[in-house]
């Protein structure tokens, strides 16, 4: 369905506006920031899968014979480190929130530019740091630095790394503040709560994850710097301190981050399903307030990570207990997306082929996810392989799924230009495949027993990991064709100037050009139909009216 | 060479009962991935926009019925099996009674266990079929985790804490024992042997094990580098503390008649409900031994006196073992628990 009319001379947008280097790297527009965060991930996240390369290849063969121990350990801490702190985090909500949360809203750009702006300079700054760490002999504490280990053991550079940790996450709350203050204070008239697309809902959740989560661990990973280097005992327990402390701080916030990564990744599937299949959301209200009950309920299972660490059975419990209750919210989004389906009429284009992988992926990830809820089973996977699959499935199948769904869906939006959909859709199939055949043995590694981050291990799993590392290539090569064509149809992707090449519902669809013009819409637009409004295919979400109203924000540069 | 193994050993009861957990969550997640996956594909399959002879109207977008169905059966689901994984649970981690006690002492990268009669193993652990056994584990450095995949059972070593665990092997063999806590440069080498000996063999190996010739002293010293083969003690484990005891002097007040200063009986020690001065009542467990020993300012029973001197650093883990199993006999605790 993809549509294409070139009509020659060029508006002016966002993106050929003002075309100088200073006008990048000083921008105030979202549209822009958005950018330059997709361009500084994407080089992360090329460097995380290298690591992950080089993890695979180390265990393609029982034997620790391609690495020493220390250089192993430092890959995977190198890998966990940029995926989760320089990529997954920053992913979904800094490329797309910041492009679309205006856009979706009706606003000309998001509260506070500046902000916006210094949090992507705090982002790279930490990024640095902990780039530079890497590359000043590395770390290898895990992404996890548990103590002792992280605070009194481990060698290297792990101080640097922790700054740049704690800088990445100041980024991160800069984010969560911004768009909280956004969607409270700058939808356009008639944007009533519930007339907000799902995508906006779940960006909501996250930033309330961002700002309420993130102090704690940026604050607990630096006392772990402090008890570094000024040996004052905080979790050493030869110091005096607490090493279970450390695991309560660090996973009240990591775990609330699985659902920082997670839920824009369900928002997206819910704007792509409904687009794919030109059917308003199925139980809008259900799939919107049960973003925000994962975000609630998320911050009170954090004990879950600790059933086998020795804090109190009851506690345990308890935890178990909530564990249980916050995977029903994503069952409950899942049903939706199906009955979304149902009756619709789907086109089966590379978003919609992502956003069905997502399903499938994600809905694996989620239900191993109640071997571990459940205290017994995850006494014994705990630390082994299953969790690496498990959080791999939702991770990597769920939120860069729901991350290459957008990426397709909203390019030609972003770009002007259309990706090539035969590539397209052979990339989106050998992500899935390559995807289940690295993980899917992982599963049974792990209910085997095989310990996670071993750099070598007994002969009887030779064949189930040789397998995982044949899937990792196979996977590797499904996300570097996607880099090589969007990367090629910048420049020769068939041009798109229409406004709503998929036929979508959505006031970044029907009233932003394509590209966006750099103060988005003409006028600030009025609403007056609810979000997904697929019944009446001829009458527009919204309209920009012609007197001149109110105009929201200021910009510049 | 045709070893390809999908599924590990079963040779605990506890064990038993957590696969059959395993495999009753493994058939609902199969039953619910199915419909979601199946479900998903037919559906896009049959509403494809090409396709116009299916019938579309009547297209409701929300149904609270519907909703309530798809939100309540999971939640009933999720909380029976919430309530059996607890009871299992509990089956291995709350204190029972009745066991045969080992004491694991991990440390960068090795594993070190003591016998109640003295017997000890470095990387290896040799158990009785049949019968309870509860490991007592604490680390010397960094967080270890003592895992026996066969059991089904593991459990975080922790530096400064005793942690333990319960279960009951069924069936002779010999089993992988890893640490699963990452720990350091050789976390992956830090592994080795479960064997499960019928009782009457094991009876033999305790008592090959226990008589040897080296000097207490040797065991009061450091404990040995993880090259040192296991070496059998010459007593008991509480024999052992015993000597640690005297070596270090406790006895210059403690058990002493003569003491300068007025201690509490340690036979009354193991077990007791404590009142401390300041007003809180803690059990008498390894844990408070422990700290009382390292840090005795901590916790002061009520009626003494802060006169002990620290003995944090000048103690190892080892020793330590042995002194609390010294001071549990004290109380006529047996080594098979109370
Ligand atoms: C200088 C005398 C002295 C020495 C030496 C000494 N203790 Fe103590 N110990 C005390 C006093 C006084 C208390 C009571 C006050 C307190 O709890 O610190 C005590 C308390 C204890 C307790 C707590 C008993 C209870 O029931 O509350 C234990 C256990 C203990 N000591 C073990 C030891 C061991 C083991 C050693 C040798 C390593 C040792 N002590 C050496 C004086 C001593
Ligand atoms: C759907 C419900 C989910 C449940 C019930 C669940 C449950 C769990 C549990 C109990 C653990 C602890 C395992 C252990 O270490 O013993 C765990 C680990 C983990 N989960 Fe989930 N999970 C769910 C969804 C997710 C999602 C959506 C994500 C991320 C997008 C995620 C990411 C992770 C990660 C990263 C870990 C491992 C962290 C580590 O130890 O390194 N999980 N999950
Ligand atoms: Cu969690
Ligand atoms: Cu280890």
């Amino acid at each position: 369905m993809a549509t294409t009319t070139y009509t020659g001379g060029q508006k002016q947008n966002y993106l050929n506006w003002k075309t100088t280097l200073a006008s990048w790297l000083f921008t105030l527009d979202h549209k822009r920031i958005a950018i330059l965060y997709l361009v500084s991930i994407s080089i992360f996240f090329l460097l995380g899968g290298l690591a992950a390369g080089v993890v695979r290849a180390e265990l393609a063969t029982p034997k620790g014979d391609l690495l020493t121990s220390d250089v192993y350990n430092k890959m995977f801490s190198a890998h966990g480190i940029i995926m989760i702190f320089l990529f997954l985090i920053p992913s979904i909500p800094a490329v797309f929130g910041n492009f679309l949360l205006p856009l979706m809203i009706g606003a000309r750009d998001v509260a506070f530019p500046r902000l916006n702006l210094l949090s992507w300079y705090v982002f790279m700054a930490g990024a640095a740091c902990i780039l530079i760490a890497i590359l000043r002999g590395g770390i290898d504490t895990g992404w996890t630095f548990y103590t002792p280990y992280s605070s009194s053991f481990a060698k290297g550079e792990v101080s640097l790394a922790i700054v740049g940790i704690f800088l990445t996450g100041f980024s991160s709350i800069f984010t969560g503040i911004n768009f909280l203050v956004t969607i409270h204070k700058m939808r356009a008239p008639g944007m009533t709560w519930f007339r907000l697309p799902l995508f906006v809902w779940a960006m909501y959740a996250t930033s309330l994850i961002q700002v309420l989560g993130t102090p704690v661990v940026a604050i607990t990973l630096l006392l772990v710097a402090v008890e570094r280097t000024f040996r004052i005992g905080i979790f050493d327990p030869s110091l005096g301190g607490d090493p279970i402390l450390f695991q309560h701080l660090f996973w009240f916030y990591s775990h609330p981050a699985v659902y920082i990564m997670i839920l824009p990744a369900m928002g997206v599937i819910s704007e792509v399903i409904s687009a794919f299949s030109k059917r308003r959301v199925f139980g809008y209200h259900f799939v919107a307030f049960s973003s925000l009950a994962i975000a609630i309920i998320g911050f009170l299972v954090w004990g879950h990570h600790m059933y086998t660490s020795g804090q109190s059975m009851y506690a345990g419990i308890v935890f178990s207990f909530l564990t249980w209750i916050v995977a029903i919210p994503s069952a409950i989004k899942t049903f939706n997306w199906m009955a979304t389906i149902w009756k619709g009429r789907v086109h089966w284009d590379t978003p919609m082929l992502y956003a069905l992988g997502f399903m499938g992926l994600f809905v694996i990830g989620g239900l191993t996810g109640l071997h571990l809820a459940a205290l017994a089973t995850n006494v014994h996977l705990t630390d082994t392989y299953f969790v690496v699959a498990h959080f791999h499935y939702v991770m990597v199948g769920g939120a860069i799924m729901g991350y290459l769904a957008a990426l397709h869906f909203w390019w030609p939006k972003m770009t002007g230009r259309m990706y090539p959909e035969g590539w397209g859709k052979l990339a989106a199939l050998l992500v899935f495949v390559g995807f289940n055949l690295t993980f899917f043995p992982q599963f049974l590694l792990g209910y085997m027993g095989m310990p996670r981050r071993y750099h070598s291990y007994p002969e009887e799993w030779a064949v189930l990991n040789l397998l995982s590392t044949a899937g990792s290539t196979v996977l590797g090569l499904g996300y570097l064709l996607p880099v090589i064509y969007l990367t090629w149809s910048l420049k020769y992707g068939t041009v798109v100037t229409e406004r709503n090449p998929w036929g979508a519902r959505g006031l970044e669809w029907e009233l932003v050009d394509t590209p966006p013009d750099p103060h988005n819409f003409e006028r600030t637009p009025i609403v007056t139909r609810p979000a997904y409004d697929y019944n009446h295919p001829e009458e527009p979400t919204g309209f920009v009216p012609k007197p001149r109203p109110v105009v929201v924000g200021g910009k510049d540069g | 060479m045709w070893n390809f193994p999908l599924v590990p050993p079963t040779a605990s009861k506890e064990g038993e009962a957590i696969s059959l957990l395993y495999w009753t969550i493994t058939t609902i997640a199969i039953v619910f991935g199915t419909i979601v996956l199946l479900g998903a594909i037919y559906l896009a399959v049959r509403y494809r926009a090409s396709n116009n002879a299916v019938d579309r109207s009547n297209a409701t977008d929300s149904d609270l019925r519907i909703e309530l169905a798809w939100t309540l059966i999971p939640l009933v689901i999720a909380m029976v099996m919430f309530g059996w994984a607890a009871k299992l649970y509990a089956d291995i981690y709350a204190p029972r009674e009745g066991y045969y006690e080992v004491f694991v002492i991990g440390k960068q990268w090795m594993w070190h266990c003591q016998h109640p009669n003295g017997a000890r193993e470095n990387n290896m652990l040799t158990l009785p079929a049949g019968r309870l056994v509860k490991v007592s584990l604490i680390s010397q450095d960094v967080i270890h985790a003592f895992s026996i995949p066969a059991f089904r059972v593991k459990r975080d070593a922790v530096p400064g804490r005793y942690n333990a665990m319960y279960f009951t092997p069924t069936k002779p063999g010999v089993y992988h024992l890893f640490c699963t806590e990452y720990c350091g440069t050789k976390h992956a080498e830090m592994i080795g042997k479960v064997v499960v000996l019928p009782e009457n063999e094991f009876q033999k190996w305790l008592e090959k094990n226990a008589p040897g010739a080296t000097a207490a002293a040797a065991t009061a010293a450091t404990t040995g580098s993880a090259a040192a083969p296991a070496t059998g003690g010459t007593l008991t484990l509480a024999q052992q503390g015993e000597q640690v005891f005297k070596a270090l002097g406790c006895n210059a007040c403690h058990l002493n008649p003569n003491s300068p200063v007025k201690v509490p009986d340690l036979t009354k020690t193991w077990g007791d409900t404590i009142k401390l001065t300041d007003g809180r009542v803690v059990k008498g467990d390894e844990a408070y031994i422990r700290e009382s020993i390292l840090n005795p300012a901590a916790k002061i029973r009520e009626g003494y006196q802060n006169l002990m001197p620290p003995y944090q650093g000048q103690v190892s883990e080892e020793q330590l073992v042995q002194l609390i199993a010294y001071i549990k006999s004290l109380a006529g605790a047996s080594n098979g628990g109370k």
